[in-house]
């Protein structure tokens, strides 16, 4: 072990916890315990974080508005997310009269359920990833596309049109989205050549002299990172995608008829997917668990991990802060006429990037094409819209 | 290009993110209990009775005349007026309220009492946080507790109050001004009419 790099023991502290917990069961069940804890330490760590977001979110679009934000319970007001919970616990359940009453219970469970098989397949850090399938991508994305189903079961079953136009939205919305989602995953998938996250970890970390191998500074993995920035956000339905929840036209969308805690799970399994979109991105683009330059090893995996899954959930917060909601016209055409042929070109580019070789060739020419549809397309598209002047007209 | 507008609204965000920890200036919250904003001069909320002197009881300026009673719109000030008479601050023997009330949740602070008086008893007070978990005795305020020292109102109205003591003080100036003509006068026709009665009569001793 070189002086550069982090202790194996602090690296692996996580592991060796587990193997130490492990080792006092019998063999046979060693595996089992062996999940179990890293059931328990997803179910804990994602939650927990997901309480630090909030109040950071808070706080920091309150900062974006020169505002304070939440600063009264406790020190700068960091136990706000528990006076939440303990409101939102104490709340009464309130089931509409009319509503379908076991569709309106699962749903939240089935979000949530679907919400936290993501985190299975995500290498948190170095060999520590729940379950190291080697179609980890395609699980993530299956349990990705079931958030869906949930959505909706929640906006049926509430019998409320603003739930259930929430969810149609809702539904158009994450479908729409899912494609260019998939397909500007499928370029990392090309050039790694395998769905096993693990093993698209691997294949960035290397370093040539401090700079890492990180896909997202390609020309084709960075016009990826943003397609799949945005599909993410809009599939996370976060603002400005927010339409689903569109609180000045739908109440709170699919959610309206949901109060008390179930309401707290919706709120949790939408900060959740947001984690784990971030951790997807940061798998597939950022190079996961390593770090950004090849000294800054002395830190361990997981740290630089959550860091950029932090940096992520900044980048959220920053668009929320920043961006109005579009309409949905806008949201479809957007999906439609401009992220999607902007990743199946990025497919293409991609595939000629692979087949060019080494050299810098392919740098230029890839860029060229991006930078040039690009352009294009941004042209094609506000040459459509009528920018013109607006004239006023008057009552005489 | 595409995704101009975007960055640049982004970078307006941040400029707000990064300045609000910065300056000062742009926060402009005030953080109510622990801060306060010095209310305007000209802020009002419910009106107080003035007295004059260190006494509250003896003080009053109100002489029970019932005028803000009958003008207040909502109804809700309640005046009991005295049987007897008191001197008021210049001495002058006058009714006073036995009971003066204020039902603060009736009253809309339209100040009209406060116009109407002629006796510059009733002012309006600054005083906002009244907030009270008693719905019925905690929002009627009896005059004990609308009684407020003229001080306390050159505190919260200072150029008003100047108006209202200089006002006062003419006033006073004059009726002492005018007692005194009366009392000269009545003392020169007593002096006269002693005069004329001396002329039949033997001249009487000074005093009496």
């Amino acid at each position: 072990m070189s002086g550069m790099n982090v202790p194996a023991t602090i690296d692996q502290i996580f592991i060796l916890f587990t193997d130490w917990v492990a080792h006092f069961f019998p063999a046979a069940i060693r595996p089992i315990v062996g999940v179990v804890l890293g059931v328990i330490g997803i179910i804990s760590v994602f939650p927990g974080l997901f309480a630090l977001t909030t109040v950071f979110e808070r706080k920091g679009l309150g900062r974006m508005q020169n505002r304070y934000g939440p600063n009264r319970v406790g020190p700068f007001g960091f136990f706000q997310p528990v006076a939440d919970g303990i409101k939102a616990l104490t709340k009464e359940d309130v089931v509409p009269f009319r509503a379908d009453g076991v569709l309106h219970f699962l749903a939240p469970v089935v979000l949530l359920a679907a919400v936290f098989m993501g985190f299975a397949i995500l290498p948190v850090g170095r060999n520590m990833v729940l379950v190291d399938m080697d179609a980890g991508l395609l699980f993530f994305f299956a349990m990705g596309a079931s958030t869906e189903l949930s959505v909706f079961m929640a906006g049926w079953s509430s019998r409320n049109k603003y739930s259930l136009l929430g969810a149609m939205r809702a539904v158009a919305q994450m479908i729409s989205y899912e494609i260019p989602l998939l397909l500007s995953s499928v370029v990392v998938i090309m050039v790694a050549g395998t769905l096993s996250l693990p093993k698209i970890v691997e294949a960035q970390a290397g370093y040539t002299g401090i700079w890492p191998h990180w896909y997202v500074f390609t020309p084709w993995g960075l016009a990826a990172f943003l397609m799949f920035g945005i599909a993410a956000t809009s599939e996370t339905n976060r603002s400005p995608f927010d339409l689903p929840e569109g609180e000045s036209e739908l109440v709170a969308g699919y959610f309206t008829e949901y109060s008390g805690f179930k309401f707290a799970i919706f709120f949790i399994a939408e900060y959740l997917a947001m984690f784990s979109m971030s951790g997807i991105a940061t798998t597939l683009f950022l190079g996961g668990w390593s770090a950004p330059l090849s000294f800054l090893n002395v830190l361990p995996s997981w740290f630089w991990f959550f860091s950029k899954v932090m940096c992520f959930i900044f980048i959220f917060i920053w668009v929320r802060g920043t961006l109005p909601r579009l309409r949905q016209d806008q949201l479809m055409n957007f999906a439609w006429k401009f992220v999607l042929p902007f990743t199946l070109l990025d497919l293409f580019v991609t595939a000629l990037w692979r087949f060019m070789g080494e050299g810098w060739a392919r740098w230029i020419v890839c860029s060229a094409i991006l930078i040039a549809a690009y352009v294009a397309m941004g042209r094609v598209g506000m040459f459509r819209k009528n920018f013109a002047h607006r004239r006023y007209r008057y009552a005489e | 290009m595409l995704g101009e507008g975007i960055i640049k609204g982004m970078l307006e965000t941040a400029k707000n993110f990064a300045g609000s920890y910065v300056s000062k200036e742009r926060l402009t919250t005030v953080q109510y209990p622990e801060e306060r904003e010095a209310l305007p001069e000209a802020s009002r909320n419910f009106p107080i009775l003035i007295y004059d002197g260190p006494e509250w009881e003896a003080g009053l300026r109100c002489v029970a005349c019932q005028i803000c009673e009958k003008e207040c719109p909502p109804k809700c000030i309640l005046i009991e007026k005295s049987a007897d008479k008191k001197p008021d601050a210049v001495g002058k023997p006058q009714f006073y309220p036995t009971r003066f009330d204020i039902d603060i949740a009736v009253c809309m602070s339209c100040q009209i009492c406060v116009e109407v008086c002629p006796f510059e008893a009733i002012k309006m007070d600054k005083e906002f946080e009244l907030a009270t978990d008693d719905r019925f005795g905690g929002l009627l305020h009896d005059r004990h507790q609308l009684a407020k020292s003229n001080e306390y109102y050159h505190q919260i109205h200072p150029v008003e109050a100047a108006e209202v003591d200089a006002r006062l003080a003419e006033e006073r100036a004059a009726a002492a001004a005018k007692s005194k003509a009366a009392a000269e006068a009545a003392a020169a026709k007593a002096a006269a009419a002693k005069a004329g009665a001396e002329k039949p009569a033997p001249p009487a001793g000074g005093g009496a």
